[in-house]
């Protein structure tokens, strides 16, 4: 495909910097990569790299100590919190390692969450649930509770949730993590299909075996990217 | 941006997630509520009871009676006596003072009435035919007395409804005849019911000429022209004061009074009426308020049991952060269950109350008098009590950081 490169994601110098006390930490020290539109990318490193610190950046809930990240074409700087809420809703889906379902909701009305603060009407929410539920193989669980449901399809329904605005952008922070690795693998199998249709994912992992079955490996360590390399994965 | 009835749901949900932390939490503002509507009712109740028995006695109504006022409200004898009103004065007042509607002198005595082997002891007063006017008072059946009746001293009489009841429990009054310190006279009329007043039954009475009473039953008493009071009536309730003062400019000329001390007093009903209103109205006020502070308390309890619940549902606050939520949006949800949970405190303060109020005027025999604006003030008090409240837990839940709201486990 010839199409020209365009960029999703673009970040530029990111530092994010913590006080701890009398210390400070580098969580992200200059980080500068861009992800095109369409994209599947893992973002790996060791613990405390500062996989998570960089998610949150690009899903809008924290912003950077110094640099500019735009996303979509949009300087996220110049977002104020209302701004950063109806893009967390209708630009980015969360998935995130410990599924953070509300146990006393069903699946269904855990996947119509995000639905209701973008204020739709009870019967959409409904249908576009149910059909995101069915999606990702969960069509006759939809009355279940969190805790009457597996590992694999709490995430199931975290995947869903994140979808149900169509976002342009899933990021899921250690999706796997929580979950024995044949599940793993049936998640996984899930993003590359949302990534077929069109959807961007960007998931962060230590598992090089995941990474792997991606298109685009950064690796970070110590805040700063120490490798980027691009996978012969079939699109 | 959120749809108000997905808030309520919410909220609703919250709330019923654990029913029995709501309904303690919501208790406090349960008994304040009903504590407030409670006494609010008592007191309007009493109230109430004040002005029927005041206003029974009639309206624009002052009357004179003999000897003064001192201040703290007995009346006491001065010079001239029990005997310093007179036929005279009365006149005088009808012929001199404007803006009357009625000038009704009386006499008051007490007798026993005899008919049919049943008697009754009973108020005998000696009156005009202006009485009835005077002091409201209307006739039921028969014919009242008139100014022939009375020029001619005519031994008739009309009954009070407890009097006729009493005498003549089977037999209709008009027409017959009592026996009454040693005379007969012919039952004319029947007065419409009054009622009670304060405690005391205004029914029981009859009424007979004055001359008749004067000459028959109380002659020995005073001197012939002595009268014990005389009502009058102000043609309008903005005339009552200035035909107080100028009844009392009148008499005072007629007794010839120099000094400060007069021999007579005017009384003014309304005012007596609208100094014990605001009392009651002062004392009511003073329990409400002592309610009011375990409203207060009630408040208390709420925002307590919120910053509970904002602390264990940190998680879900910084999820539904990531998911769109904005500031007010969880702003909201959590003021809204505040808010819902007094409310329902409120409804339910309000049943509880208005049954306790029903209890309590049934046993001190008030007038119930629970009223919508009651009601109304009840829900609109609550409803500030969880806003109030619920305002601080709310703001904290709005403004926590999303990312560290979902790390907390
Ligand atoms: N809120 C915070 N306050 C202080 N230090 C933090 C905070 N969040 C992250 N850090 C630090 O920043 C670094 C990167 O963290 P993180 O992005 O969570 O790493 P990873 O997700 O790769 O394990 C770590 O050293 C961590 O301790
Ligand atoms: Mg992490």
């Amino acid at each position: 495909m010839a199409a020209p490169k365009d960029d999703l994601i673009v970040a530029q110098g990111l530092v994010k910097l913590y006080q701890m006390g009398d210390e400070i930490v580098r969580a992200l020290d200059g980080v500068s990569f861009a992800i095109e539109r369409g994209g599947y990318a893992a973002i790996v490193g060791p613990s405390g790299s500062g996989k998570s610190t960089l998610m949150n950046l690009i899903g809008g809930l924290d912003q950077p100590t110094d640099g500019r990240l735009s996303i979509d074409g949009r300087d996220m700087g110049a977002m104020d919190d209302g701004d950063l809420a109806t893009f967390r809703n209708r630009t980015i889906g969360f998935v995130f390692q410990s599924f953070n379902l509300l146990p006393r909701m069903t699946a269904l009305e855990n996947v119509e969450l995000p639905l209701i603060y973008a204020g739709e009407t009870p019967k959409n929410r409904r249908e576009r649930a149910a059909e995101l539920l069915t999606r990702v193989g969960l069509g006759e669980r939809m009355d279940h509770r969190p805790t009457q449901l597996s590992g694999g399809q709490q995430q199931r329904v975290a995947i869903a949730r994140a979808l149900a605005c169509r976002p342009a952008i899933v990021l899921a922070d250690e999706p796997t993590g929580a979950l024995d690795t044949s599940t793993g693998q049936e998640i996984l199998a899930l993003f590359r299909s949302l990534n077929k249709e069109g959807a961007t994912v960007v998931l962060v992992t230590h598992d090089s075996e995941i990474a792997a079955a991606t298109r685009r490996v950064i690796e970070v360590r110590d805040g700063r990217i120490v490798q980027d390399r691009v996978l012969e994965n079939a699109a | 941006m959120i749809r108000t009835e997905d808030l309520a749901m919410s909220a609703m949900r919250a709330l019923r997630s654990n029913p029995l932390r709501s309904a303690l939490t919501a208790l406090g503002v349960i008994i304040g509520v009903a504590s407030v509507v409670a006494m609010v009712a008592l007191g309007r109740g009493a109230q109430a009871r004040i002005e029927q028995s005041i206003s029974s006695l009639g309206s624009n109504l002052l009357i004179v009676v003999p000897g003064a006022m001192r201040g703290g409200g007995g009346v006491r004898g001065a010079a001239g006596g029990w005997n310093s009103l007179t036929m005279g004065d009365a006149e005088a007042i009808q012929r001199e003072v404007e803006g009357l509607a009625a000038v009704a002198p009386s006499q008051r005595g007490q007798a026993q009435i005899v008919a049919e082997g049943l008697n009754w002891n009973t108020r005998v007063e000696g009156v005009t035919p202006a009485y009835l006017l005077a002091r409201d008072w209307s006739v039921a059946e028969g014919r009242f007395f008139e100014d022939r009746d009375v020029a001619q001293a005519r031994r008739v009489i009309v009954l009070g409804k407890t009097v006729a009841e009493n005498v003549f429990p089977n037999t209709d009054p008009i027409g017959q005849t009592i026996r009454l310190s040693g005379g007969s006279y012919e039952v004319i009329g029947l007065l419409a019911s009054k009622g009670q007043s304060g405690f005391e039954d205004q029914d029981d009475i009859a009424l007979a000429p004055l001359t008749t009473v004067k000459r028959r039953l109380t002659g020995r008493r005073g001197t012939a022209d002595s009268v014990s009071q005389i009502s009058v009536k102000a043609a309008s309730e903005a005339g009552i004061a200035r035909a107080q003062e100028d009844i009392t400019n009148l008499l005072r000329q007629r007794h010839r009074i120099r000094g400060d001390e007069d021999d007579f007093t005017v009384q003014n009903l309304n005012s007596i009426a609208e100094a014990s209103q605001e009392a009651t109205k002062t004392f009511t006020a003073l329990l409400a308020s002592i309610s009011a502070v375990s409203l207060l308390v009630g408040g208390i309890g709420i925002m307590n049991i919120m910053l509970v619940s904002v602390t264990e549902r940190t998680r879900e606050i910084g999820l539904r952060k990531a998911l769109g939520a904005r500031k007010n949006d969880i702003l909201q949800q959590f003021g809204l269950e505040a808010v819902a949970l007094s409310v329902a405190g409120g409804v339910i303060g309000l049943a509880i109350g208005v049954l306790g109020a029903w209890a309590i005027t049934a046993a001190a025999q008030l007038p119930l008098t629970v009223s919508i604006d009651t009601a109304f003030l009840a829900i609109a008090f609550s409803g500030a009590v969880g806003v109030i409240f619920g305002a601080y837990p709310a703001w904290r839940a709005a403004r926590l950081d999303p990312i560290e709201a979902l790390r907390r486990e």
